[in-house]
């Protein structure tokens, strides 16, 4: 019984010390990702940056393989934009892109149309990329996602934001992961976004009169730059007095149509008139 | 026939039985299974009511198209606590038994036809006594293996159904083979003595042939099941809709790479638990005969886990290279991602492995005068393991407060930051396998005295292989691992491994040539010290804790999927646990499975106990008295 008592003791010691090294180690807890009911409709373009941002670390799982390791290129220590357009360049290029937003958004649903040199499968001598279509299980990137993420990785680096705004309407693909968002045309010039986002149904500016809200004509003499940009992005902010407070958000307006118009207004201080 | 044979046959026969008993409820449950799970052509909620109407192909052609469930929470039955805690028990232990079960008739086999060819009847012996131990545990891999099967109909109803769906039949046939194991496990254990000289004991080895086949074809069948999970093969990955016939859907990517994994690990399990009881019997023995018989008896299973143990390392390596060509976010997530820190614990376990067994190996050159010769070296080898234990166990990085962080200069500490990536702890292991295997070939040549004429040649030589081996193994790992980029790292461990296998096949080649006309000292069986003999309990507790702690990585690594990429789980169990989580969970299981053993070493002795009939104890006092 002796021999009995004593093995079972050495045992269960053992046991134990084997059980004691997952105490001292960090506690993390791995969880399944949820689907996030996200209000596309009232979404600015400041967090849809900031979804690409939490997509990117968590969700899209991007970071196991972009990271400082090695293993893949690391997206954040580099301007993505701009490599793109030398990659498009480049002639080992199989994709189809014609532009930043669509090569970054291709390079996610066929990783292989560009590979980097040194980071292919293993014996294709970079023809194929290990990384897997991110729109595919497991990771099943929604249309929406993936924008947000394009988003993310254009303003990083301070490019302009080219991908738009979800609308409401695409609250759907969110959660089912189907179905592709089509971004609406962004507009290439500040009378083209001013138009599209019908400032001048209430605001005097360029041809048109509308007493409901303060004219534009002189805004560059009354705001800053940055007062413009506010009264734009939260028009709640602050409201301009003896006018009433219904002036709405422009979720879909792209971070690049935005800089247009604020960049516009900033130039009016009434001498055209 | 007479009363007395008659009885003898209705016992054995109702004890055939009982033992069959379970083997009869893992057939109903598998016909159950198959029964109930839904009709090929069928919507998971029932027949379309125009399917009934469908010809036969063409409810079949609707049929292979129909997509893997999609569950929600609602999904899955509620019993009040965690169901995949249940499964999760219930699963790991069947696997522990099951293991045992296979390993044991496999080196049995072994020991059996050296017995048989060297004509030691200690070897039979052994062999025959080492099944004793197999018999019980294989009535209670069933049991278990029941209850698994049964929990899993119960908890994942869902997930069942799309198993079945996907592999049929074949979990019938999987019974049928649990059958046919059953009866060649019976007639090889209970006809040993009647099958024990001449050519009956050829028939008795085919009888073993024929059990490993039979036992390793359940191995590789069971196997599937998981591999499909991990990356399911003959579906559409879109759908998961079954797109296969039952062969594409097993043979995945995974499979083989788990078959020999399984396989090796299973034999080294098996060796370390039959080598604890040969130690407990040791530390209870109370004569010289039967210390030095255990002591025997404990070398030999050492030797034959130690033996399949040393390989492992390669099957493993194979494994997780698949895991990473089929999906490299897979691998990742295993080996640099959340799991990561469970390779930690993966590095104190086995460095317990190798320790143990070195330190088993030491001990045992006590039992021969040429050990001495050795002895010198053993403080060197120690060394090489501790070091390398050490670089194993250093974490690349953990989680730091501000202040810690400021003291630290940043993320990595600035000398021992490089030991904690892969290509350090490669090293270490390598140069710890090496290591393990020269204490393995000192303790080899201990009771010989070589006396080949070329042996300066042939030792010189030797010493040459492992200079060589260790200073390729160190280089391949500074230079690829330090000074180039992933891709490269990775492929600096083929170097390793070759070096490792030149030092193991050389060192057996090179002993085999060179023992030739040696001259044999003697060996004193059971002159060994009570110490060793608890590095034979420390073989299967490590082996045990490693073995529930890899199988749930290799779980895990499926994150939130039932069937990865195509059957999402839904369960409120769908998370990776804490490891403080795992850890309890793991050490739990190894106690439940610690009791059973005892349990079964208890029944093995039990078999041999025999009650002094009453009238020789009357007989026996009064001698007592009269004296």
């Amino acid at each position: 019984m002796t021999a009995l008592f004593k093995a079972l003791g050495f045992s269960i010691a053992l046991i134990l010390v084997f059980a004691s090294v997952t105490y001292v180690l960090p506690q993390v807890r791995g969880e399944a990702p949820e689907e996030e009911e996200v209000n596309l409709g009232e979404l600015t373009m400041d967090d849809f940056v900031a979804m690409g941002e939490k997509l990117y670390r968590g969700k899209g799982t991007c970071t196991l393989c972009h990271n400082n390791l090695g293993r893949a290129p690391d997206l954040l220590t580099y301007n993505v934009v701009s490599v793109s357009l030398e990659r498009m360049a480049d002639e080992g290029y199989q994709g189809q892109a014609g532009d930043a937003e669509t090569y970054l958004r291709e390079s996610m649903v066929e990783p292989s149309a560009y590979v980097v040199e040194g980071f292919g499968k293993k014996g294709t001598n970079d023809t194929e990329s290990p990384m897997p279509a991110v729109d595919q299980p497991p990771i099943q990137l929604s249309a929406v996602e993936m924008d947000a993420i394009i988003a993310f990785m254009q303003q990083k680096d301070g490019n302009p934001v080219t991908v738009a705004l979800p609308s409401g309407d695409d609250a759907p693909a969110v959660e089912s992961g189907e179905g592709a968002a089509t971004p609406p045309a962004l507009a290439q010039n500040a009378e083209e976004a001013l138009a599209k986002f019908g400032c001048a149904a209430c605001h005097s500016v360029l041809q048109s009169e509308s007493p409901v809200g303060p004219s534009l004509r002189d805004v560059g003499k009354r705001l800053s730059v940055e007062q413009i940009r506010t009264s734009i992005v939260d028009p709640k902010a602050e409201i301009a007095p003896g006018f009433p407070p219904i002036m709405p958000e422009f979720p879909n307006m792209a971070l690049a149509e935005l800089n247009l118009v604020v960049q516009f207004l900033a130039q009016q201080d009434g001498s055209e008139q | 026939m007479s009363s007395q044979c008659k009885n003898e046959f209705c016992g054995s026969a109702m004890s055939a039985c009982r033992r069959l008993l379970p083997l009869l409820v893992i057939l109903l449950i598998a016909l159950y299974a198959v029964g109930h799970s839904p009709p090929i052509a069928a919507d998971s909620h029932g027949m379309e009511p125009g399917t009934a109407m469908m010809g036969g192909d063409e409810a079949a052609s609707e049929a292979e198209l129909e997509p893997a469930p999609r569950l929600n929470r609602g999904d899955y039955p509620d019993i009040g606590t965690s169901s995949r805690g249940i499964v999760w028990v219930f699963a790991q232990m069947h696997l522990f038994f099951g293991a045992l079960v296979l390993a044991v008739p496999i080196f049995v086999l072994v020991i059996e036809f050296i017995g048989f060819y060297t004509r030691d009847d200690r070897y039979d012996d052994m062999a025959h006594e080492f099944m004793k131990v197999s018999l019980t545990a294989y009535a209670i891999t069933a049991l278990f293996g029941g209850t698994l099967a049964l929990s899993l109909f119960l908890l994942y109803p869902d997930f069942m159904s799309y198993m079945m769906r996907a592999f049929g039949s074949q979990v019938l046939i999987y019974a049928l083979l649990f059958f046919l194991e059953s009866m060649l496990l019976y007639i090889y254990y209970y006809g040993w003595d009647a099958l024990r000289y001449g050519n009956r004991k050829w028939l008795h080895l085919t009888l073993g042939l024929l059990l490993n086949g039979v036992g390793t074809t359940l191995l590789v069948v069971a196997n599937s099941w998981s591999t499909f999970m991990m990356a399911p093969s003959g579906i559409d990955p879109a759908t998961g809709a079954i797109t296969g016939n039952l062969w594409e859907i097993m043979k995945g990517p995974l499979w083989n790479p788990l078959n020999l994994h399984r396989f090796l690990a299973n034999i080294a399990f098996g060796g370390a638990v039959v080598g604890a009881y040969a130690a407990f019997k040791f530390l209870a023995a109370k004569t010289a005969a039967e210390k030095a018989h255990y002591d025997w008896m404990g070398y030999t299973s050492n030797f034959v886990a130690i033996l399949a143990f040393l390989p492992l390392p390669f099957a493993g390596y194979w494994l997780m290279a698949e895991v990473y060509a089929y999906s490299q976010q897979m691998g990742i997530l295993a080996m640099g991602g959340i799991l990561a820190w469970l390779f930690v614990i993966q590095a104190v376990l086995i460095c317990t492995i190798l320790l143990a067994a070195n330190y088993y190996l030491w001990n045992g050159m006590a039992r021969t005068e040429g050990g001495e010769r050795y002895r010198w070296l053993v403080k060197y080898i120690a060394l090489v393991l501790i070091l390398g234990f050490l670089v194993w166990v250093t974490p690349h990085n953990v989680i730091y407060t501000g202040s810690e962080l400021a003291r630290l200069g940043g993320g990595h500490h600035a000398v021992l930051g490089p030991l904690g990536i892969m290509p350090a702890k490669n090293i270490a292991v390598f140069l710890m396998l090496v290591m393990t295997f020269l204490s393995f070939q000192l303790y080899r040549r201990a009771d010989r005295e070589i006396t080949v004429a070329w042996k300066d040649w042939g030792n010189a030589l030797m010493i040459a292989i492992y200079v060589v081996a260790c200073a390729n193994i160190v280089f391949a790992g500074v230079y690829y691992g330090y000074f180039t980029n992933t891709v490269y790292k990775v492929g600096s461990s083929v170097l390793q491994v070759m070096s490792t296998v030149v030092v193991i096949v050389s060192g057996v080649v090179i002993d085999t040539l060179m023992f030739k006309g040696a001259k044999k000292l003697p060996v004193y069986w059971g002159k060994v010290s009570n110490r060793s003999q608890y590095a034979l309990f420390a073989l299967p507790i490590a082996f045990t804790w490693l073995m529930a702690l890899m199988g749930y990585i290799r779980s895990s690594v499926r994150t939130h999927w039932h069937v990865y990429a195509v059957m999402k789980d839904n369960s409120p169990d769908n998370f990776i646990p804490e490891l403080a989580t795992v850890g309890n969970m793991v050490t739990g299981i190894t106690l439940l499975f610690l009791i059973f053993v005892l349990f079964i070493f208890w029944i093995a002795n039990l078999s041999g106990t025999r009650q002094v009939p009453p009238a020789t104890e009357g007989q026996a006092a009064t001698a007592g008295g009269a004296q």
